[in-house]
Parts: structure tokens; sequence; C-alpha cells
């Protein structure tokens, strides 16, 4: 069940290096295409998949490196993925926004907003069918909810009681929309309790919180067998995305979150606590970065698809008659 | 053999369908307790159960999306969309997931889904619920395109469809639901492909390519007609079967290509394009489209102007041949 504290911040900085690495490859031209960070929400899928069973399934967004780390999925795939080498997690054909891992029941990130919310009704309602008790632990951004099929989604999965978890990584953004310019009900939760859901908001910037939060409501949706809404209140301390020049935020708003950064909340606490010291801290630094040299290794080390199989399982009969 | 309508043949093929494979399980607006609309799916649900045959709200998206889930775990799900012009809520689903997801996990993910939608006019409907959006579909790569012209031919391929690992848009067109023709109810559906086109009629002057509801359309007008006319049903509009109309118009040397989607960007261009690839000097005129006029689809009262009736492919075969 819930990891202890010092895995949790291990878990935690895994992806924070993972991604602070992929914006300097980003910025050498290492990774290509788009990339969406995950800097400062953290907590978040950290707390959240680590109350999940290796046999629940996750949904996720774009940004979701995060959740595919803490799923279990090997850094190296997922570094040689950013690359679009064929040795990545789905051959080099997804790349940053499609990370997907079906053995690790990880189904996806996807670069619609909202385009992975009736999947994972679907992936509950398949469960419920075969009668196997899993819980669908579907990740979004606030942004998703003004999208009609947030609300197409969370109506079927309660009218059909179905087990999905869903959790709206809330980080006030919409690439460029403040939520207040974006929604007419900014307290999310009571938006997705109109749909008969029980839905709580908690705060994603303090992982045990997160892990708390997490615990009640995945418990709650495999006691109820029907879905939950869980608003995690976070911030990106990055721009959307490597290419946004992030014009819309006032600086002061960001060390504002800064201060309340998870890594950080997470690292005082077990120093408070008497848990770990600095040089234990520095020691797991020094494991997660030769854990990302590695995994930078492999991925310069892939290879390139070749363009011959450019038409290979397009369908899976052929693209002729 | 039987004698029943299109949508009866439909019905028998869904049956055979679920009862052959039980993770068959039909989604759509009004299928279960109403039987659909068009009654396509009528006592289905009281045959297999709530469970299989499954009433969802007005959510295309979600109900397309929710399929996309339930095949990533191995079901076959096959959607009714209502009527053509609902399927326009559903469109990122299927251009996004439903076409895509096979080539973006290389392999790992079928999508063997199916997605119905009653096609076309000539029903005295409006926009929205009379419309041919095949080109969207037969353009996304990724995804199949069927679409009957008779009751024997809806039987097998709607089986066709649903045994495919590859997602099809299967396009039914509703005018002739009610038309009725022989059906062969324990024909094998899987001895033949349905992934080819099919000669209906043997000519000798002009090659006629049509699919859906203009089959009858033109099978009429070849029957007027002044001359020998060879009628073809493309069925298979993705993946198009080019080499069965390049092989007529070789001995023919000229193509009329009907639908009732407007005729920009339209199968008829494609056609057109490929046939002119693949025969070029065999064609002794230009490759004529007989369609839709470039307009929203008008209400009744125009409708007769619209579509295209045995008048404008006579007219066709006629300017074709005066070349």
């Amino acid at each position: 069940m819930m990891a202890d504290l010092p895995s949790l911040y291990r878990q935690m900085l895994r992806i924070r290096r993972f991604e602070e690495r992929c914006a300097e490859l980003y910025s050498g031209e290492r990774i290509r295409g788009f990339v969406h960070l995950y800097i400062g929400e953290e907590a978040v899928a950290v707390g959240v998949i680590d109350r999940l069973t290796p046999d629940d399934a996750i949904v996720a967004t774009y940004r979701e490196h995060g959740h595919a780390l803490a799923r279990g999925i090997a850094m190296d795939a997922v570094m040689s993925e950013m690359y679009g080498r064929t040795q990545g997690v789905s051959h080099g054909r997804g790349g940053s926004m499609h990370l997907f891992h079906a053995p690790s029941r990880f189904y996806g990130g996807n670069a619609i907003v909202a385009g992975g919310l009736p999947l994972a009704v679907g992936l509950a309602l398949a469960d419920r069918m075969q009668d196997r008790e899993r819980v669908t632990a579907c990740f979004f951004g606030e942004g998703a909810m003004a999208e009609g099929e947030f609300h197409e989604s969370i109506n079927l999965a309660a009218l059909w009681r179905l087990p999905v978890l869903f959790v709206c990584e809330n980080n006030l953004y919409a690439m460029g929309t403040a939520l207040a310019r974006s929604e007419s009900e900014t307290n999310l939760a009571v938006k997705a309790a109109a749909y008969e859901v029980p839905s709580w908001s908690c705060d994603g910037m303090d992982v045990e919180a997160m892990s708390h939060a997490a615990e009640r409501a995945v418990a709650l949706v495999r006691d109820s067998g029907g879905p939950v809404f869980l608003e995690a209140r976070t911030f990106r301390f990055r721009a959307h995305s490597m290419y946004d020049p992030d014009r819309y935020r006032e600086r002061e708003e960001i060390e504002r979150w800064r201060e309340r950064d998870p890594i950080t909340i997470a690292s005082t606490r077990l120093i408070e606590r008497g848990l770990m010291d600095q040089e234990a801290l520095d020691a797991i630094d020094a494991d997660v970065t030769s854990e990302v040299d590695a995994a930078v290794a492999a991925a310069e080390a892939g290879t390139d698809e070749d363009v011959a199989d450019l038409e290979r399982h397009v369908t899976s009969g052929g693209v002729r008659p | 053999m039987t004698t029943m309508t299109m949508a009866k043949a439909l019905n028998a093929g869904l049956r055979r369908a679920m009862e052959r494979e039980r993770r068959v399980v039909l989604f759509g607006e009004d299928i279960g307790r109403l039987g659909g609309v068009f009654r396509v799916t009528d006592g289905l649900q009281k045959d297999f159960g709530e469970h299989r045959v499954i009433d969802a709200p007005l959510a295309e998206s979600g109900i397309v999306g929710t399929s996309v889930g339930m095949a990533m775990r191995g079901f076959r799900p096959v959607v009714e969309i209502q009527f053509d012009g609902f399927v326009y809520p559903a469109f990122d689903q299927i251009v996004s997931q439903v076409a895509k997801t096979l080539r973006r996990t290389d392999g790992a993910v079928r999508m063997p889904l199916v997605i119905r939608i009653p096609y076309g006019g000539g029903i005295g409907a409006v926009e929205h619920h009379s419309e041919s959006p095949e080109a969207y579909f037969v353009h996304t790569a990724g995804l199949r395109v069927l679409t009957p012209s008779d009751p024997q031919a809806a039987y097998l391929t709607i089986q066709q469809a649903i045994a495919s690992d590859d997602p099809v848009i299967y396009l039914e067109p509703k005018r002739r639901y009610w038309d009725k023709g022989e059906v062969d109810l324990d024909a094998d559906p899987f001895a033949l492909s349905p992934w080819h086109a099919r000669v209906l009629r043997p000519g000798d002057d002009v090659t006629v390519a049509c699919y859906g509801p203009m089959v009858r359309t033109c099978l009429e007008a070849a029957e007027a007609a002044d001359c020998s006319v060879e009628v073809i049903d493309l069925q298979s509009l993705s993946p198009l079967d080019i080499d069965v109309v390049a092989a007529s118009v070789r001995r023919t040397g000229h193509l009329v290509v009907v639908h009732e989607a407007s005729s920009t960007a339209g199968l008829g261009a494609e056609v057109a394009a490929r046939v002119s690839e693949e025969c070029f000097y065999s064609l002794e005129a230009p490759v004529l489209r007989v369609t839709g006029y470039d307009v929203p689809y008008p209400a009744s009262r125009l409708e007769e102007h619209f579509l295209p009736d045995l008048d404008r492919v006579l007219d066709g075969v006629d300017r074709v041949r005066a070349f």
C-alpha cells in the first residue's frame, strides 16, 4: 500500500530530474516536437499512483512523463520515446505526448484535451463487464472541464456506476487562459458534484496530503463501484510547453507557488522528522541523476524507425485491399 | 433464400455476429428498448440483454470514446450513430483515437470497432439527416470504410466489419433500408473479402462507378441507357479497390463516377485521379462526376434536384461518350 515518505520523495525527484534533463535536451535539439513539463505538479501523479494496484488502469494527458515514471515504466524506455527511438515505450511512434504501455495498464498520454476521458469510461465498463474489481484513474487538467467530453464522460460514469477516479490537476492555467477566464464555476468540485459524483479538493503540492486524499478516493471508488472526482490544486512552474513564452502569469505568482515546491516540502519534512539527513538526500539525488544519465545514454544510442516501415500498422491488414 | 429488407438483413447480420462472438457489444442512442430509429437493432436487447445492447445518452463523443476503451480491452463494440450528421460531435474520437491507436502503439493495441451510420438522402429529411460524410473518413488513414448496396451485401458485410481487427466506418444507405432483396442467411460471411469492388452489371461502352444508395439508381440508368453500361459497386471506399475500376475502363474507355456527396474533393475526385494514374491512355474522355452539388444539403422540396437521379446519370453517360 502506501509507500513511505522517502519513497514518495524519490519518485518525485526522479520525475523532476528527468524533466529538467528533457528541457536541456530539447534546447539542444536532441528532443524535437512539443514537450510539456510536469515540474511543480509531481506530488499529484506520485500521490495518486502510489495508491493504485498494478491491476488498476491509468489514462493521462500530454503532460504525462511523470505518470509514466510513477507507474514504473522504465526511464530509458520513456527517454527513448522522447527521442522518437524504436527502443521507446511506444517504439518511437508516440513521442512525448503519447507514452503508452498496456502491460503496465498505462493507457496513454493523449494530445487532445479531454480526449482520454471517455476512454477511461470504456476501460472501466470493460472491467465491470468482466467482473473485475479495478479502478481506472483518469488524469486531466482543469482546462478539460470546459470541454464537452468531460461532461459526457462523468455523466456516463455516474449514470452507469463505473469505477473511474477522475483526477483534475488544476494548475490554474489552460495554457494561457486563467481558470476564471474559462470556467463559470471556479470551484471545480462543485461542478463535478452536479453529476451526483462524490467530489472534493486537496492540496496537490503536498505529496502526503495528496496520498491521503487519493487513498480515500480510491477506497471510495472500490467500495461504491462508482466514480469519484478529486481536484488536486497545483501549479506548473514551467511554461505550458517548451514553445510557450509564458506571458500570461505574473512572476510573483510563480514565485509564490515555488515556495510550495512539493519536493522542498517533502525534503524539509524528511529532515524535520529525522527520517533523512542532507547527506542521504544528496545520495538519492546522485542516484536519480545516474538513472537519468543512463536513460539519456540509452536514448542517444537508440535507433530510428526505418522509413520503409512508414505504412506498418496503419491498419492491421495493410493499407491496400 | 429469404426475401427481406436491408434493415432486416442488417438486423440478422448483427444477430449472427453477436451469437458468434460474445465480446460484440452494441452501443447507441435508443437502440435497445426502442430498437433504433430505423429498427435495425430491433429485438436484440430483448434477446441479448441490456449489458450487450446498451442504450446510451445523447453523447456521441462519449459513446465512441467509451468504445475505444472497450476495444482496448478486447471487446468488439458496434456503435450506432443515429443519423449521418450526428457523427460530427464524435469526429475527434474517430480521427484522433480510433484511427490512430494501432499505428501509435505500433500494433500493440487493435481497435476492432464498428461505427454504423445511416447516411445519404432521399427520405425528405433535411441537413444532418441526409448527409454523405464518407470523404472525411476515407481521407483519414487508419479507418476502413464500407457501404453496402443491397440486403445480401448488408447481411454479409456487417458481419465482416465486426470481425475486422481494424476500425470500420459502416455507412448504411438509409433510403435503401426498406428495399427488399434475396438474402441467403446461410451464406458464409467470410467466403469473400468485403474490401473489393463488385461488377454488378457487365457492359462495354461506359463504366459507371458508384456505391451505397446510388447503386440502384445506376443499375436502373444502365437498364435505360442506349449503350452498354458496366456498373461497378465500389462497396469498400477505404481501402479503395481501384483495380476493378481500372480493368473496366481499359475496356470501355469511359468512366462516370456517381455519388450523393458533394463533388469537391469527394470520392469521385479520388477515383478520377487514381484511374488517370492507372490507365490514362485507355481513357477516351475525361472522367465525369455526377454528384450532389457543392451546397449544404437542401430542404426536402429541393432534395430531388440535389440528388443524382436516373436522368442525371444518363446525361453523364451521354456526355462522356460524346466527348
